[in-house]
């Protein structure tokens, strides 16, 4: 029972890794619960998007998700 | 017809120019344009990372936009991902439509969203080590001449 978490951009670096693990089910509470200081303060910042299964999430505090998903940290863009 | 695509190799211009054209043999105008990474002396290795599920998802829908808003025979957008050495192509543009002017706004409608609202991270390499690329304030503006 666990949820994919996959790091984009600079968040990958204050993670340490672009990818991890964390148990199911996991909402908004639990995400930052389980992300490390100031990874999860830049995380709680506006300017961080999240996507569930390859769709953005409108409102991240929202986040429910469950075994098998996969959520997206998106730091804003820098473009092609 | 709408060709896009996420290159994690090398992007060929010339070979995609004419594949292209040979498609659209109805089309009176071509337009690309290619981007590539600027020289500077600062910067010794560019690297690009993208997230697939919303990376091409975002292409192909960007690609539909510009298909819905001029009268194209078809679209072209060929983007690099990973790492890249100035001076290296990293985007492809092309448009083809029955008359230039249609093909010329399609094509800078597309790298202006490219440039500013495609999920793309960027970092560079400098002699004191890797730099993630912030948005630039200009990217905002050159989108707001869409609206």
């Amino acid at each position: 029972m666990s949820v994919k978490l996959v790091f984009l951009g600079k968040l990958a670096d204050l993670a340490g890794t672009p990818e991890k693990t964390a148990p199911a089910p996991l909402d908004w509470k639990g995400l930052i619960e389980t992300l490390s200081g100031p990874l999860a303060e830049t995380v709680r910042g506006e300017k961080v998007k999240l996507a569930l299964n390859g769709a953005v999430l409108p409102d991240k505090s929202a986040l429910a998700a469950n075994d098998g998903d996969e959520i997206a940290l998106l730091p804003p863009v820098s473009g092609g | 017809m709408k060709d896009v695509r996420i290159l994690h190799g090398d992007l060929s211009p010339g070979g995609a120019m004419t594949t292209f054209s040979s498609a659209h043999p109805e089309s009176g105008a071509i337009v690309s344009f290619l981007g590539k990474v600027r020289p500077d002396r600062e910067v010794e290795e560019l690297e690009l990372k993208h997230y697939a599920p919303l990376t091409l998802k975002g292409m192909e829908d960007l690609a539909d936009e510009a298909l819905e808003r001029w009268p194209l025979d078809g679209i072209l957008l060929h983007h690099r991902t990973g790492a890249m050495t100035p001076g290296d192509p990293i985007v492809l543009v092309a448009a083809a439509a029955r008359h230039r002017r249609d093909a010329f706004e399609a094509a800078d409608f597309a790298m202006d969203h490219l440039k500013s609202d495609a999920w793309f991270w960027k970092r560079e390499k400098r002699a004191d080590g890797w730099h993630w690329i912030e948005p630039r304030a200009q990217d905002h503006s050159d989108l707001m001449r869409w609206k």
